[in-house]
């Protein structure tokens, strides 16, 4: 009881606290902040979802002009699916060496999931440059290139974040391996970034 | 948390009782605060909202459009239903009474995530006043709430996305929301307290937040779309440039349809709050109204085809939503039975929450039983976009929640402000709000079938009168704010005060100082496992034998 007369001030004007009003003073409750970052990307997941529909319902009952007729070249954008799977299994050893409480190899791993970010980044600009249609064209062009788009600044949002996460892990003792929300909070926003990717790859470019 | 670190701890009777004045005009993360926030702010955009109702009802005094110039029509009509829903129904019934109820509710003392609560509230007045400005900088948008392309691409651009960017932001804050709100019930709920055990408010609460974050994103998605073809010229619902219409409604009707649950969950309740303490009954059929809740949550997201009937529909499409629609009334049908079995021989007070929620009863079911017709595809496709329509989602949404949301204010508002408000206004409020509404929107039933259609600012002169007698009930609903501002600030200022508990209700933001303070409770949260435990049955009332004086005068 003392705790909780004394809370008040704590929680409601202490920056660390107060997104966490009740983990002081209920400590079995687990950190809700996860859950709530899941059932964002549920939404997030749902906007996707949205443009998937829209593009689904498009390829049935909106035919192109015969000319509009385009097949996609699959080797870079297969080669950029390889890359982010790639960078997912590397985010996920960096969250090993977390727990094993190796910060150096951490840093390291964080390091090269942004990098292959940036590569896959740099393949999808490469794409668009040559590309022989632009946003305007017809229906298919337009829709690729929002989804695409709308995955790509997700991909440009997560890297700025590794990035972020890899900054802050250089100092002493900033995650721990009981105490790392940012670090989580990265990898399952990255995890949930690399699988919209596969799903848009099959049903954009396989389909 | 080890005490020995911290400095000495304060003796009790100087923690922070009061919230200072100035926490209600900025950046507070007060979870009681910013439900105050959001039913003031909402309460402001809901007289902006009327005003603008009022303007249509004037011009559809006569069958010319002389009071306005048509563009300026389409404007107001806009403005009025966007604002009416996005800034005052959605906001207050979810934002002001969620935030100011669930923390009590599952027993914690704030919500989950008090700061990003804190930016749900903060993107709302950017988001309204940005709205309104439109109409000042070039127009605002013209294409009614719905924002159907091709209309919305062809009507002047800038205020078209202003509007988007303002839904935009009001979707976010709704998301935004909708997390805290779950995470809350979910994973903040005090050790030993059950969901089974939960009051019904928060079971409300889960339904519309879980279609607020299936639904949301995807007007977002539509949007987004939209505002490409409007600013960057693609065609994604252009047909003109080989794109489809037809998939924009669908998009929009994937939310807007749940929105319209997520605008009347949390007031059935709020209603399944408010009644069992005013009948001194336990409320009817406790588990009942949870599995209809989450049936009305899954039929929700799978009906809103039904807007869509007149949009080329293929006949099995038609054939699943009219089926899917009609279903949905079971589980609607179950809340309200359940409700008219709590009050049914209860001791029943006859004051101002539940004279509201009575009339929004009878309201509400009577909208009910129009949208089970409107679902059915040969009466829809006779009635559609006609006043019909009109008389049908106001009868839900006006006379639905927003007198559940008076019901509420009448109900809450000695614990907002620790003080009663007058009965005797109060009921004058309810009476005048009944009669108004009623008169407004009866008679558009009528209209509707005959032919006249909605969103036009002329219309056949054989509807004159009955015209005007719509628009007589909408001067009555504009007067009937009168009483009820007036007793609002009257009794702030001089109102009896209202004690610790003035209903002897159960539910834990009673079982606290009045206002409460600012971590809801001084000491240790209390338990309440049975929200609902009033009364006793030598307590009923017989309800052959009972007065009506009685009853009235129990309200006091």
């Amino acid at each position: 009881m003392t705790t909780l007369t004394q809370r008040p001030t704590a929680a409601l004007s202490d920056p660390q606290q107060g997104d966490q009003p009740q983990a002081s003073a209920h400590p079995h409750h687990s950190d809700a902040r996860l859950f709530g970052l899941a059932i964002f990307l549920v939404a997030d997941g749902m906007t996707f979802a949205g443009f998937f529909a829209a593009y689904l319902t498009y390829r049935a009952v909106n035919p192109l002009p015969v000319d509009a007729e385009y097949e996609l070249e699959l080797l870079l954008p297969a080669m950029n699916t390889l890359l982010l799977l790639a960078s997912s299994l590397t985010f996920h050893r960096g969250s090993k060496a977390l727990m094993a409480n190796s910060m150096a190899a951490c840093r390291g791993w964080l390091l090269l999931t942004a990098a292959l970010g940036v590569a896959f980044m740099a393949g999808q600009m490469w794409e668009y440059f040559h590309l022989p249609f632009g946003l305007t064209d017809n229906l298919f062009a337009s829709t690729f290139y929002a989804l695409t788009g709308f995955h790509g600044l997700h991909v440009t949002l997560g890297a700025i974040m590794i990035l972020i996460v890899w900054w802050q892990a250089g100092a002493e003792g900033y995650f721990t391996p009981e105490n790392h929300f940012g670090f989580a909070a990265a990898e399952l926003y990255w995890h949930f970034v690399d699988g919209v990717w596969v799903v848009l790859f099959a049903l954009l470019y396989l389909l | 948390m080890t005490t020995n670190a911290l400095p000495a701890l304060p003796h009790p009777m100087d923690v922070q009782h009061h919230t200072p004045w100035h926490e209600y005009f900025g950046f507070s993360l007060d979870h009681k605060v910013i439900g105050i926030q959001y039913l003031v702010t909402g309460f402001f955009f809901y007289l902006v909202g009327g005003a603008l109702a009022g303007m249509i009802r004037i011009e559809l005094v006569t069958p010319l459009s002389d009071f306005m110039a048509r563009e300026t029509y389409n404007q107001v009509l806009t403005l009025h239903g966007t604002i009416m829903i996005f800034l005052w129904i959605v906001p207050v019934v979810n934002g002001a009474f969620g935030n100011y109820l669930v923390p009590f509710y599952v027993g914690a003392r704030d919500m989950a995530f008090p700061r990003l609560n804190a930016v749900a509230f903060w993107m709302l007045p950017p988001a309204g006043f940005l709205l309104m400005s439109s109409y000042f900088i070039g127009g605002a948008a013209q294409s009614g709430w719905t924002a159907y392309p091709p209309l919305s691409i062809t009507t002047p651009a800038v205020g078209q996305i202003i509007w988007i960017i303002s839904v935009l932001l009001l979707g976010g804050s709704s998301i935004f929301g909708a997390v805290n709100f779950i995470a809350t019930i979910l994973k903040l709920r005090q050790p030993g307290l059950e969901l089974f055990q939960l009051p019904m408010f928060c079971w409300a609460m889960l339904g519309t937040s879980v279609l607020v974050v299936l639904a949301t994103p995807v007007l977002a998605g539509a949007l987004i779309l939209l505002s490409m073809d409007i600013v960057a010229g693609t065609g994604f619902f252009n047909p003109a440039l080989g794109g489809n219409a037809v998939v924009y409604q669908h998009l929009f009707w994937f939310y807007s349809h749940p929105a319209v649950y997520i605008m009347v969950l949390p007031a059935f309740g709020l209603v399944s709050e408010i009644l069992p303490i005013h009948a001194r009954k336990p409320l009817f059929g406790y588990r009942s109204m949870i599995y209809s809740i989450l049936g009305i949550v899954f039929l929700g997201l799978i009906v809103w085809a039904h807007h869509m009937f007149t949009s080329g529909t293929p006949p099995w499409m038609r054939l699943f939503f009219t089926i899917a629609t009609a279903i949905i009334a079971v589980p609607t049908g179950i809340k309200f039975f359940n409700w008219l079995a709590t009050l049914w021989q209860g001791k029943l007070a006859l004051n101002s929450a539940l004279l509201f929620c009575c009339g929004f009863i009878f309201n509400f079911v009577f909208g009910g039983i129009t949208g089970v017709a409107l679902a059915q595809v040969p009466f829809d496709v006779h009635v559609h976009d006609t006043y019909f329509v009109v008389a049908h989602f106001h009868y839900i949404v006006f006379g639905g929640t927003v007198f559940v949301i008076f019901a509420a204010i009448y109900h809450w508002f000695p614990k907002i402000s620790g003080r009663l408000l007058n009965e005797h206004l109060g009921r004058f409020h309810c009476l005048l709000s009944f009669l108004g509404f009623n008169i407004c929107f009866f008679p558009q039933h009528w209209l509707g079938l005959n032919g006249m259609p909605r969103r036009v600012a002329e219309y056949d002169p054989q509807f004159q009168l009955i015209n005007q007698i719509s628009s007589v009930g909408a001067l009555l609903l504009a007067v009937s704010t009168l009483p009820f501002l007036i007793n609002v600030l009257w009794s702030l200022w001089r109102g009896a005060p209202a004690g610790d508990n003035p209903w002897r209700a159960c539910t834990a933001e009673w079982l606290t100082s009045s206002p409460p303070p600012v971590e809801n409770w001084l000491h240790e949260a209390p338990l309440v496992t049975e929200p609902y435990d009033y009364g006793s049955p030598e307590d009923a009332m017989s309800v052959t034998t009972v007065r009506g004086r009685e009853l009235w005068s129990a309200g006091r």
